[in-house]
């Protein structure tokens, strides 16, 4: 369980992250939404230890995370940001290899080894695996860093608009990936999502930001509802049923969004 | 096994190293000498011998322990800063030690050669953690921005040394260290060179470390790695390489740049795969750059930071060339 209190990030007088008290229990597929610059990936790198906090506490399984030493964090928690440009070369099979990093220190057991086959089949990189991380596509290399972060095989595991770069059919099996793991294996994956509908779809949780604060917390029932997606994003839609998801429509919004007709 | 190839050609020119040079008859004077047994053969025998214990066989050790030493810092330095385009010459850690070296020199000028080293490693540490420090506060710029500010760097500490040397009619020693050579180099002067050996096989123990680390603090973090502590680990391998160079033969350029280059270009960044071959290509290489210069102006010598400072310069223009063409 992931206890988040009182949580505050600020950079001079900018207050990122406003007093946000959070708790994520065990199991299932947590979205984070919100428009940009609403906090959600600074939310995401405090409750990984990859910022400090300003003031508050993150509380894993009853530990403080600014007090727990990263290789035993790294154990139960993985975490994977967006900006994964990599100067280095290195094959896929290696960076997957490196999730295992926390558990084998460079040794690699069978299990290490069964772990990452695993990973490497789950993201369809089996046919690449030998490929340079510098030679393979955006998309790719998403995966690459996905299935590095699936390897290191954590009870929790945070990952940062992980859609990007990838195709559609990529995009629909990566979350499918994310919820087999939450049902099949217990796993939490808490999520920062751009699309809605995506959250709509696979969540279980859908945890909405703006200006640093949580503005809506509730499934996607309570959530994907026209006053709420205004509230989130500023933006009039209207919401459709459709093979019994919810999805929300703005792709042509009735009225043009508020910002710009200011 | 390719690895193996690999080290037959490095005996293979650490033999031909130790039978070139302006004392020649060693190789036919030693087989002579084993022959026959009249009194001058033995006297010609004699000097022969001498020359190879003296002379030769430590020249070659050198040789090959600083080109280890030198590539792999050099491996390192491109893991800490995420960048191909640095070594130690080209960031300020070399330039530093020869300040700390001259500081030395004039403070303390009979210091013994360990302690040299030492002051020498104290000031590579502080040159390449204050580049790790301007690194930081340019994380903007473009990957041809980081060298630059190692080569400004560099230079502004060059150009301090230069003046407190010229200052103090120091410029006559200063050179000692500045333009690497390996013909001074004699029994009892060059055994601190061990020391990167040894630093080497430690850098191999923590390779999975640096690997980690090369793919920045956001990854190391969430695998659990102390990125400051493994940086600072690094920072202290680079600086102890580059100070026991820098004292016992000078510096020496490109090599810590293009030789990891060329292997991981072929390997990939995997340092626990890469390594061994960063350090095998980098002492045949500075062993063969030595023996060219003793054979180019035979019977005089060329200093091997010159003949590097060539041979290198052409690969580092070529691996820039390669770059920019990817990138288009």
């Amino acid at each position: 369980m992931i206890e988040i209190r009182n949580i505050t990030k600020a950079y001079g007088k900018t207050t990122v992250v406003d007093d946000v008290s959070l708790t994520i229990e065990r199991g299932g597929v947590v979205a984070l939404v919100g428009a940009n610059g609403a906090g959600k990936s600074t939310l995401l790198s405090l409750i990984s230890r990859l910022l400090p906090a300003t003031s508050g506490q993150v509380m894993l399984d009853g530990q403080d995370i600014a007090r727990t030493p990263g290789s035993i964090l790294a154990q139960k928690l993985a975490v994977l940001r967006q900006d994964n440009s990599l100067t280095t070369r290195m094959s896929v099979e290696d960076l997957v290899s490196f999730g295992r990093f926390p558990h084998s220190k460079g040794h690699l057991t069978s299990e290490d080894r069964k772990q990452i086959e695993q990973a490497l089949q789950y993201l369809d990189l089996c046919s690449i695996r030998k490929d340079f991380l510098d030679e393979i596509s955006g998309g790719q290399r998403q995966r690459a860093f996905i299935a590095m972060s699936l390897s290191q095989n954590t009870d929790f595991l945070l990952l940062d608009e992980p859609l990007n770069n990838l195709d559609i059919k990529h995009a629909v099996t990566m979350m499918g990936v994310f919820r087999s793991m939450a049902e099949d294996l217990g796993k939490t994956i808490v999520v920062v999502l751009h699309d809605i509908n995506f959250a709509s779809c696979y969540a279980d949780r859908i945890i909405a930001m703006r200006e640093g604060r949580i503005l809506h917390d509730g499934s996607s029932n309570d959530i994907i509802v026209p006053s709420v997606i205004r509230d989130i994003y500023g933006i009039d839609t209207s919401i459709h049923e459709i093979e019994g998801q919810k999805l929300v429509y703005y792709f042509k919004p009735i009225n043009t969004p508020k910002a710009l007709s200011d | 096994m390719k690895l193996l190839l690999c080290s037959l050609f490095l005996v293979g020119l650490a033999i031909t190293s130790l039978f070139v040079g302006v004392s020649n008859g060693a190789l036919n004077a030693l087989i002579d000498g084993f022959g026959q047994n009249t009194g001058g053969m033995q006297e010609r025998t004699a000097e022969a011998v001498t020359v190879m214990v003296t002379s030769r066989i430590p020249r070659t050790i050198a040789l090959i322990l600083a080109g280890v030493g030198l590539s792999v810092s050099g491996l390192i330095m491109q893991m800490l800063a995420r960048n191909k385009f640095v070594e130690p010459k080209t960031v300020g850690t070399s330039e530093s030690a020869a300040f700390g070296l001259l500081i030395v020199l004039l403070v303390a000028p009979e210091m013994p050669i360990a302690g040299r080293m030492l002051v020498a490693m104290g000031f590579a540490m502080a040159g390449t953690v204050l580049f790790l420090l301007l690194l930081q506060r340019i994380s903007w710029g473009s990957m041809y921005i980081v060298p630059l500010v190692g080569l400004m760097l560099g230079g502004v500490i060059e150009a301090a040394t230069n003046f407190f040397a010229y200052r103090t009619d120091m410029m006559q020693a200063l050179s000692n260290w500045t333009v690497g050579d390996f013909s001074n180099i004699l029994q009892g002067r060059y055994e601190l060179l061990w020391l990167s050996l040894v630093l080497t096989i430690g850098a191999y123990l923590a390779a999975d470390r640096f690997t980690v680390i090369a793919m920045g603090e956001t990854v190391s973090t969430s695998l659990g790695l102390n990125y400051r502590r493994t940086v600072v680990f690094g920072v202290v391998i680079v600086s102890l390489i580059t100070a026991v160079v820098v004292v016992t033969s000078g510096m020496i350029p490109f090599v810590g740049l293009i030789v990891p280059n060329l292997v991981t270009l072929v390997m990939g960044d995997n340092v626990r795969r890469n390594l061994p071959w960063v350090a095998l290509t980098g002492a045949c290489l500075l062993l063969a750059s030595d023996i060219a210069g003793r054979l180019i102006l035979h019977p005089y010598e060329l200093p091997v930071g010159t003949t590097m400072g060539v041979i290198g310069g052409a690969g580092f223009l070529a691996l820039l060339l390669r770059s920019m063409r990817r990138d288009r």
